[in-house]
């Protein structure tokens, strides 16, 4: 009989579990996603770094067996620029939540996409700040309950795969803890393109964001994205809002080429200083 | 450890007439500094100005980030992914980089951070100098910490100090800070740059461990891990949270007082190797002035003008400020009858100085607001007072 | 998506499935999205008073592995043997 072991398990720092995600939570289940795609896209392992800020989703980095850096809040992204600047041969994925990666770091996001860094930016969006206790975040739907709006939120949440595109990623999805095929697939997908590649990832956060917008746990969550998504690749992200208890469009909305930060650099620096240049 | 020497490439050996920022930025290089990210802030800019000019003909990387925010942590990514990194800023900037200045000592990152300071509170004076940053640069990132900080009076110095703070970056696995003054950074003189083979490097202190072996946070016997960098299989995790030797969060009183002892003893117990000030006069001195940065060179004038007087006045210039040199304050507090302490602010290292001297000695402060540098008649006349 | 399986006679694979007891937090994501819906809570409690899976019809199972894909807890996944390996 053939020993067996969980797909996920040679990425795990076993000594580490369990992990303190809740039940029902959909980041591990992002976690199997990215162990998936590591496997089928053949990436040197050792060349693999993950850079994650603060919260629920930026414990991603402490359980994964990799290079692993557990940054400040809002603060992955240009850890990472850093990161890859230094090497470019490392695949650099920033995995972290949305409070994080666009609330605080909102504008190291839209300078890094500007810039087309060469990282993968995987956003779990759970609609709010899960760590702290469930706060109001920039992505929160007008009229959801959170601890710090708590009559209703009455901001206007950011569109995140829109907001990725004006700035400037080459490669921009939306899918939901659901879609795993999906999700996996996208990862695949951004870990192969150059540039700023960005994956928003919807998933419950049961015992906040659901618990006190009274929809349910982790598992009606998981129910409720598969029965309200609508998958429409190629969707113009101005129009792919997310609003309360509404339709939900995912899919891959962004897929183009452009020079990279680490091309455009050189390529400029080479044409003008020409034999001067150092590299 | 055996030093290394600078590569000849990144040294322009000979005498320049510099300035300030721009020895700066050729002390960096020639330490072999090959990433920078900074932000525009006056009066600091033209270290990464000059840093952006030279480094694509030497090899390397500067990137003008969003904020010094970014720009803080920018240097931190790099140096994990191998680079010997530094950032440049001034006031406000030095307080946008003090959570990241926190973390590199967390995390035991070992990299510069410039603060040409300026005028302050707030924007406060950007064109003109100012020494009020000190007790910043010591307590300025929450939590329990040390600092090794370094101030400069001169452009000569300011190169020559770059590489001491790159090697004690990395002797110490550190953070570091050079603290210099917009009057420094902007005055021009003689900078000799010395041939490359003159030039000391610490080199990294990367394990030689198998990953299976090698555990990211287990000191030596000089309290110190060993480095990995990321790309080489050895799988680190690197966390601000309290850790323990694997990098795995710990989140109890154990490791806290197991982690955080230790990175305050690496520079507290070592503060005699680490520590370096300047003396003169001090033998028969009975009145003591002590100053640094760009306020030393006046200081050093008005003793000079109080021994022509017959005073017996000498002078004590911390060049390496943190750790402050109590040991010898404590020493010649028993000596002298009392310290001046003559610096642009309103009252910071004379703190340090009136607490070495535990009451043995009486300890007076001239300062006053910056923005511009004491006369020698003042420096003088407080001399006299103290000596009377 | 894995294919509905075929005739039991043609199948060349089976599935089986491996549950880590005590990481599971009884979610229930396993149990839902299993395609031939042959998981269920077991009676009894782990460690940590969750009702863990159990596959409840071992023979229907295609080890699609898709327990796995969506366990955020790590505690199941799914294997296809070859059907003469017992």
């Amino acid at each position: 009989m053939s020993t067996f072991i969980n797909p996920v398990e040679p990425f795990l720092r076993a000594d580490r579990m369990p992990h303190i995600w809740c039940p029902g939570c959909g980041i591990g289940t992002t976690v199997n996603c990215f162990a998936r795609a590591l496997v089928e896209s053949k990436l040197p392992l050792d060349n693999v770094a993950v850079v994650s800020g603060i919260g629920c989703t930026g414990r991603v980095a402490g359980y994964i067996h990799l290079d692993s850096f557990h940054t400040t809040h809002g603060r992955a992204i240009p850890f990472a620029t850093g990161l890859k600047l230094a090497n470019p041969n490392l695949h650099v994925v920033v995995y972290s939540g949305d409070g994080d990666l666009i609330a605080i770091g909102g504008n190291h996001f839209i300078h890094a996409a500007r810039r087309n860094v060469d990282i993968t930016v995987i956003c779990v969006n759970n609609l709010t700040y899960g760590m702290t206790g469930g706060q109001v975040a920039p992505t929160t739907p007008v009229g959801a309950t959170a601890t710090t709006s708590p009559y209703g939120c009455f901001e206007r949440p950011f569109n995140l795969p829109f907001l990725a595109e004006s700035s400037g990623a080459v490669y921009v999805a939306r899918w939901t803890a659901f879609h795993v095929r999906h999700v996996a697939h996208a990862m695949g997908e951004a870990f192969q393109k150059k540039g700023f590649s960005f994956i928003e990832i919807l998933s419950p956060c049961p015992t906040l964001y659901q618990r006190r917008n009274k929809m349910g746990d982790g598992l009606e969550t998981m129910r409720y994205y598969k029965q309200h998504s609508i998958i429409k690749n190629g969707a113009k992200t101005h129009d792919v809002d997310i609003n309360l208890q509404g339709e939900i469009i995912v899919g891959k909305f962004v897929d183009i080429e452009r020079p990279t930060l680490q091309q455009t650099m050189e390529q400029q620096l080479r044409q003008t200083l020409k034999d001067r240049y150092a590299g | 450890m055996t030093l290394t020497t600078a590569n000849p490439a990144c040294v322009l050996t000979g005498p320049h007439f510099l300035d300030g920022d721009c020895a700066c930025s050729e002390g960096a290089i020639a330490a072999g500094a090959n990433f920078a990210a900074g932000y525009p802030i006056t009066p600091s800019t033209e270290v990464v100005e000059h840093f952006a000019s030279r480094i694509p003909t030497v090899g390397g990387v500067f990137l003008q980030m969003e904020d010094e925010l970014a720009s803080s942590i920018a240097i931190l990514g790099a140096s994990w992914g191998g680079a010997k990194a530094f950032t440049v800023t001034s006031g406000p900037g030095f307080s946008l980089m003090m959570e990241h200045i926190g973390y590199a000592a967390m995390t035991e990152t070992p990299c510069v951070f410039v603060n040409v300071q300026r005028g302050g509170p707030s924007t406060g004076l950007p064109t003109l100098p100012g020494q009020a940053d000190m007790m910043q640069a010591r307590w300025g990132s929450h939590g329990d910490y040390e600092i090794i900080a370094l101030c400069p009076n001169s452009p000569q110095e300011c190169f020559n100090l770059m590489i001491d703070a790159f090697n004690l970056a990395e002797e110490y696995r550190t953070p570091v800070l050079v603290m210099m003054d917009e009057c420094v950074g902007h005055m021009t003189e003689k900078v000799v740059i010395p041939p490359a083979e003159e030039i000391k490097i610490f080199p990294r202190r990367y394990t030689s461990l198998p990953p299976s072996e090698y555990l990211p946070f287990r000191p030596g016997p000089d309290g110190i891990p060993e480095m990995a960098k990321a790309g080489q299989g050895y799988h680190a995790e690197v966390t601000g949270l309290t850790h323990d030797e694997h990098g795995y969060p710990a989140m109890n009183w154990q490791a806290q007082h197991k982690l955080v002892s230790r990175l305050v003893g690496k520079i507290r117990d070592n503060a005699d190797r680490i520590g370096r000030w300047e003396e003169k006069g001090l033998e028969d001195a009975e009145v003591a002035v002590v100053a640094y940065g760009i306020t030393s060179r006046v200081a050093e004038r008005a003793m000079q003008m109080a021994r022509a007087e017959g005073l017996k006045v000498g002078l004590l210039r911390p060049v390496v400020v943190w750790p402050f040199p109590e040991k010898r304050i404590r020493e010649l507090s028993l000596r002298v009858r009392a310290w001046v302490v003559v610096e642009m602010n309103y009252g910071q290292m004379v703190n340090e100085v009136e607490r070495c001297a535990a009451g043995h000695a009486r300890t007076v402060l001239l300062g006053h607001g910056g923005g511009t540098v004491h006369e020698p008649e003042e420096i003088l006349k407080a001399i006299r007072e103290a000596a009377a | 998506m894995p294919e509905a399986p075929a005739a039991p006679k043609a199948r060349k694979f089976r599935g089986q499935v491996f549950i880590d007891w005590d990481r599971c937090k009884g979610c229930g994501f396993c149990i839902e999205f299993c395609p031939p819906r042959i998981l269920a809570f077991s009676e009894e409690f782990n460690s940590h008073g969750y009702h863990p899976p159990y596959l409840a019809k071992e023979e229907a199972c295609t080890g699609c592995d898709l327990c796995g894909l969506y366990c955020p807890d790590f505690a199941i996944y799914g294997v296809r043997v070859p059907r003469n390996e017992d």
